[in-house]
């Protein structure tokens, strides 16, 4: 038999690496287009511990927004790129001291922070949405829009305030630049632009048989 | 041991083989059907010399193309280039583990169903892109730009319309959504008419989506030859191909399963076998869906490339985002009540 928790112990290993690996790989490889792909696998394998974790939301949710949309963005805008790779090297010897101090920094914030929690002995709960006998989905809904609605609706204000500005920021007007409206192409009356002639039909005076007449009346 | 693993490996992969070799099935029918009623359509024959009334054609096509050499174009990225296809196709067929044929038939009853297909169908986009780019051709890089940026607007304009769904269903559950579609008024309890614009919606976005007539300037032939795969040949050529038409077969499923009440009966219980929901009204509604991608193919000329961002991001999104609100004032004052 094969001991559910032991397996997924492995799977927590197996996925842990990948993205770490994958991570890594985000700043080693030398095409950047390899790059933004290794940065997507990092995504999806940090979806998968999330779904060990029975996170299931977040899971599919990273997958959609980061993977679906954000990261298909980024690969967009790589390809279009043209980088020359010898430039983007020289800048590694210079940064690596910041690059350095910034990792540093990071580690010591974490290390602190899992001190903390060891000095509470706060270990997690049991999983609320198993416990409220809901799926994860139905209960992270009620969780953010009863208890943390208020958080919730500064974050959304927040974001939208963000599309707004960029939009703002690179909206601009040329002035002569011809484009066509939608709104006023539909309203358009045919009436308006052509004028259908009403003329009585005529026999041709004098049919000439070496000159074909242009416009052919019908009898 | 040996029952475990027969029991988690070997029936689930017996499974996974009975839906997926019927769709590869039923994308070889629907090709030819496709030729023929388009055939129809245009006052010609379609392909009546393969087999009885042309029935083999598309084997002998199948046969055709995977006997082809596979062209690795010059400086080509040789390892995305072998990639793409699959990354196109793998999408394209995990998403009918979630699929309810009927009120037991289904390979993963999973919570999040719903969301599962959304992941699914945004990640078949990295496979045009990866094409695209892998091919080293210009024809190709500007299909698959094409192709990302009308993916993604529509997928906007989808998603909404899964959210008015899943506020009148409650729940992300595939199966659930059609039991909450069920109900004494048969045909009038369907999804279809609370969410009549939505369900409009849903369907033209998944024929953008799918990057099918007349959403297709991902491969628009007047200008850009055959766009992200003009490079490919052979079974790569085929694999894409393949994927497409999963996916079309894809989009006509959900929005029967979404909209129209899946397995469902439009006739009452006491009409007899017509009246029992069952798996053949889902396939008899994702056929009309499936027949109306190629009416819409010979019907429509080609969207220009700035019209059909306008209709993405300045008709069906607003639509969609006022719709969200609508379902929801429909299921807060009980106008719509699921599974009654």
């Amino acid at each position: 038999m094969i001991d559910p928790n032991l397996f997924q112990l492995v799977c927590f290993y197996a996925f842990g690496i990948v993205t770490v690996g994958a991570a890594l790989a985000v700043i080693t490889l030398r095409n950047t287009v390899h790059a933004v792909l290794a940065l997507v696998l990092t995504f999806f394998s940090t979806a998968c511990i999330w779904m060990l974790a029975e996170a299931e939301f977040l899971a599919i949710a990273l997958i959609v927004v980061y993977v679906g949309a954000v990261m298909v963005l980024f690969l967009f805008v790589v390809m279009m790129l043209d980088i020359d790779l010898e430039r983007v090297r020289e800048g590694f010897v210079k940064f690596l001291p910041v690059g350095l101090i910034v990792a540093l920094v990071m580690l010591v914030e974490m290390l602190a922070l899992i001190g903390v929690r060891a000095m509470h002995a706060q270990t997690m709960g049991a999983n609320p949405a198993t416990a409220a006998d809901q799926s994860n989905t139905a209960w992270l809904g009620t969780a953010l829009y009863t208890h943390y609605l208020l958080p919730f609706e500064i974050a959304a204000l927040i974001l939208t305030v963000g599309v707004v500005v960029a939009v703002a920021l690179t909206l601009r007007h040329r002035r002569g630049a011809k484009y066509q409206s939608a709104s006023e192409q539909v309203r358009v009356n045919p009436r308006d632009r052509i004028r259908v002639l009403k003329m009585e039909a005529v026999r041709p005076v004098e049919p000439q048989a070496t000159e074909q007449p242009a416009q052919e009346t019908k009898p | 041991m040996g029952e475990q693993i027969l029991n988690q490996v070997i029936w689930p992969v017996i499974y996974i083989l009975c839906i997926a070799v019927p769709v590869i099935l039923a994308v070889a029918m629907f090709v030819y059907w496709e030729r023929k009623v388009i055939g129809w359509m245009h006052v010609r024959m379609g392909p009546n010399k393969v087999g009885p009334l042309g029935l083999l054609q598309a084997f002998a096509d199948v046969v055709k193309l995977l006997v082809k050499e596979v062209i690795l174009p010059t400086n080509a990225n040789r390892f995305l280039y072998y990639l793409a296809p699959m990354l196109a196709l793998v999408p394209a067929f995990a998403a009918w583990a979630v699929i309810p044929f009927n009120d037991k038939l289904v390979l993963s009853n999973a919570n999040a169903g719903l969301l599962y297909l959304l992941a699914m169908t945004s990640l078949g986009v990295y496979g045009i892109i990866l094409a695209g780019w892998a091919s080293n051709s210009r024809y190709a890089l500007l299909g698959a730009m094409r192709s990302a940026a009308q993916v993604i607007s529509y997928e906007l304009a989808m998603g909404l319309c899964l959210v008015c769904v899943l506020v009148l269903a409650g729940s992300l559950n595939l199966t659930d959504i059609v039991h909450a579609q069920a109900g004494h008024k048969g045909l009038f309890d369907w999804f279809w008419l609370p969410l009549l614009p939505v369900f409009v919606i849903y369907f033209i976005s998944g024929v953008a989506e799918t990057n099918r007539a007349p959403f297709d300037v991902a491969e628009g032939e007047s200008e850009i030859v055959a766009g992200f795969h003009v490079e490919y040949s052979g079974s790569a050529f085929a694999i894409f191909f393949l994927a497409e038409y999963a996916n079309m077969i894809l989009v006509s499923f959900l929005a029967s399963i979404l909209f129209l009440g899946g397995w469902l009966s439009p006739f009452p219980e006491t009409w007899g076998f017509i009246g029992h929901g069952s798996f053949l009204w889902l396939f008899v509604k994702a056929f009309v869906f499936a027949f109306m991608f190629l009416w819409f193919r010979a019907t429509f000329p080609r969207y220009r490339y700035d019209q059909i961002m306008r209709l993405g991001w300045k008709v069906f999104i607003p639509i969609a985002i006022v719709w969200v609100l609508v379902a929801g004032c429909l299921k807060y004052y009980g106008l719509v009540v699921a599974g009654a």
